[in-house]
Parts: structure tokens; sequence; C-alpha cells
């Protein structure tokens, strides 16, 4: 068969229905996997905040979504508050964004009732494979730097080793652990300050963590890692 | 045309990272391990293959003078499709290629085949194409994948071979594709000389 001539008519004819036939192809496509995306995510999540709170039998009772002006940015975090079978309160998983070396660093925490840590995982991050990236297994049980377990107190944040603290850094991605611990603290002073909207004061103490105080250790960080 | 010898052009002769140099930058972006490599070969070979099947049923319908526009239509349609079925079955795979599923539709190695290949052929014979350029891609991806994986991280696959301690990071950073490309390509001439 011979080609069609490059005439006017015919290049408009060609390219328009190509683009419909592709447009319609992929409109019946999205619709076919709509669901199953919305599914995904959904599981990623649930699972996300099962294995943070370290508890297979849960119900989420609440996903707050808060808004924090700390140090004059803008954070925005999910308090998925969480609750066993019986209906007793387990403490919340936070999502929780801060910027890491290479990117929005996204990290879901999960606290109990009293504030010890109990779990982490991370979301989403664009850290140096090898390097910052190493932070999905640094901070856990068996890690180096394990952060499982403490207790947090918005007095004394979490601190690298470097900084005069007491977590140890991921070797050669201190800029990775500053941005890590920063969002688990940021992660917990929205908790906590859900706490006290809910519970009326009961830890207002903790209230008074700011941004201030994490933005100036962040404004020391020079551009090492 | 003999079948076998396109696909077999495709994964040895003209192979698209060694021989055609096509396609370098999900090469050296996406090879930080096996895994993410063959994950990333299977995606452009899926796209390929159906572009390249798309193309020749609609080559004689194409005036010449807006094939390449009607191309890249059809080829982000197949990179769409590609992208929402491995966000819906497969999320893993999806969070680890990020970026780079999108960036499919601007891989000159699908270009280049529809190009060179796809609008004078048959459907057939694209599709061969399709499966042996796919295929050499898939193999090349995951081999400089395998090489950078065992001397930065100490793993192939995810299953450690080696402790920490002997793990060459510079490997797994971008100076490392480079290295590693450079290598495999002058050993790939090497033997194709000998």
């Amino acid at each position: 068969m011979k080609k069609l001539e490059s005439s006017l008519t015919n290049m408009i004819i060609v390219l328009v229905t190509v683009a419909v036939v592709s447009g319609g192809l992929l409109a019946w496509v999205n619709n076919a996997t709509e669901t199953p995306i919305k599914e995904q995510d959904e599981l990623a999540l649930a699972n996300g905040i099962k294995s943070v709170m370290g508890v297979e039998n849960l119900t989420v009772t609440a996903n707050d979504e808060l808004k924090k002006n700390i140090g004059g940015k803008d954070y925005t975090f999910v308090v998925h508050k969480t609750s066993d079978s019986d209906g007793n309160f387990l403490g919340a998983a936070v999502e929780s964004t801060t910027m890491g070396f290479g990117g929005d660093l996204k990290v879901l925490v999960g606290f109990d009732g009293e504030g010890n840590l109990l779990g982490y995982t991370i979301l989403q991050h664009a850290e140096t494979p090898g390097l910052g990236a190493k932070a999905d297994k640094w901070f856990q049980k068996d890690g180096k730097g394990n952060i499982i377990g403490r207790r947090m107190d918005a007095s004394k944040p979490l601190v690298v080793s470097k900084d005069g603290g007491d977590v140890d850094a991921i070797t050669a991605s201190t800029i990775t652990t500053r941005a890590f611990l920063k969002a688990v603290n940021q992660a917990y002073a929205a908790y906590a300050d859900q706490d006290v909207d809910a519970a009326s004061g009961a830890s207002k103490q903790v209230k008074d963590i700011t941004g201030d105080d994490l933005q100036d250790r962040a404004a020391k960080c020079g551009t090492e890692e | 045309m003999n079948y076998i010898k396109i696909l077999l052009n495709g994964i040895i002769k003209e192979n698209p990272t060694f021989v055609l140099l096509l396609g370098m930058c999900p090469t050296l972006a996406t090879t930080t391990s096996a895994q993410n490599g063959m994950s990333m070969g299977l995606a452009t070979m899926f796209v390929l293959i159906c572009s390249n099947i798309a193309i020749s049923l609609i080559k004689s319908i194409t005036p010449d003078k807006v094939r390449i526009p009607v191309f890249i239509v059809v080829i982000a349609s197949f990179v769409t499709i590609l992208q929402m079925c491995l966000k819906a079955y497969l999320p893993e795979v999806n969070k680890s290629l990020g970026l780079f599923i999108p960036l499919i539709v601007v891989n000159c190695i699908i270009l280049g085949r529809a190009e060179a290949f796809a609008c004078k052929n048959n459907s057939v014979a694209s599709l061969f194409d399709g499966l042996g350029i796919g295929l050499g891609f898939t193999v090349s991806l995951t081999f400089l994948g395998i090489v950078r994986e065992v001397l930065g991280a100490g793993s192939v696959f995810g299953v450690v071979l080696l402790p920490e301690t002997y793990n060459i990071l510079l490997f797994i950073l971008p100076p490392g594709a480079f290295i590693t490309l450079g290598f495999l390509i002058a050993i790939v001439n090497k033997l194709k000389k000998a």
C-alpha cells in the first residue's frame, strides 16, 4: 500500500485520529486500573501503620490532617490515631515530611500514648542509594542508629551525635540523618499537639517544642554529607 | 527475512547498550542494582514491542511529515498504560523505578526502532525486532546492574555475598555507572573482534 500523501487534510485527519484512539485507550485503562491503584495505596498505608505500631490487630480511628508553620515553613502532618480491637487507644502513626539530601523525605512514625517511639518506615525518599537510602534500616531496632523504644521528650529532641546528640548518623550521610531526625521530632510535635487538643492539656508541656530549635540545627549543617 | 536472525540481531549484533549506545540515560541511572536494571529493561521491552507492532500497522496511513508526532503519541500512550498497570499491580517496581518509567517516552531506542525498523517492515518482523532489541537491552542492564551491585553493595538481586566492609560505594553512585559501562563496552568489543 502506498503511503498517504502529506497534504494538510491528511496530516490533520491522521493526527487527530491517532490522538483520539490513544485517548480512548488511555481512558479505558485508567478506568480499569483506578480501583486497584487506590487499593494498593490504601494497603501500603495500612501495612505501614501496622508495622510502625508493632501491632497486627488495630483499627484506625481517625486520620487528622494537621498543618503547622515551623520556622516560617509550612509542614503538613497526617496523624492516624489507632486503637486495638477492644477500643483502647494505642497511639498514633504520624506522617511527616522534611527536606532530605535529594528531595522530600517522608516518614511514618508510630508513637504510643506515653510518647514512646514504636517504629518507623520511610514512605518516600530521594536519598543517595548506598548512602542516605540506608535510612530504612539504619534506625531500626537492629540497626546501628537504633531509635526504636526511645521516650520522646519535647525538650530533648533526637539529635545526631555530631551535633551533640546521641543518635549515630548513617555513615557519610549526616544530612539525611538530620533530615530524618527532624522529621521524627516534628512528627512527635504534631502528635503531641494533637493530644493537647483531644485530651485537654494532658501533655501541655510538650507543646512547647518549637521548630526554631530544629531549624537552628538544620541551618548549622553545611553541605557535607 | 528470517525472524530468528532479527531476534539475535537485537541481542548481539545491534545490542542497544553495548553496540548502538542508545538509551544511555536509563542505562546509567537505573542500574544501581540487578533488580532495578532488569525491571527497567523489561518495562522498556514491553513498550518497545507494543509500539513497534502498532507503528508497523499504521505506517501506510501515516503521512511522512507527521510521522514523528504520531509515533510519539503512540509511544507515550503505551508508556502511560504501562505506568498505570505497574502502579496497580506491581507497586514495588513502580516505586523503585519512579520517574524513569514516564521517561521511557523519550528513550531513543524506541523512537529509533520505530524509525529504523517498524516503519519499513511488517508487524511480525517488527514484533521480533522489538523482542530482540528489548531482550538485548534487558540483558545489558541486568548485567550492568549485577556488576555494580556486587562491587558496590556486595550482593546480587538482594542476596548478600560480601560483608559490608568490602563494598566500593563508588559503583552505586553515578561515576560507577560510567566506569562499569566503559569497561563492559571494551570487553564486548574485544570479544566481538576475537
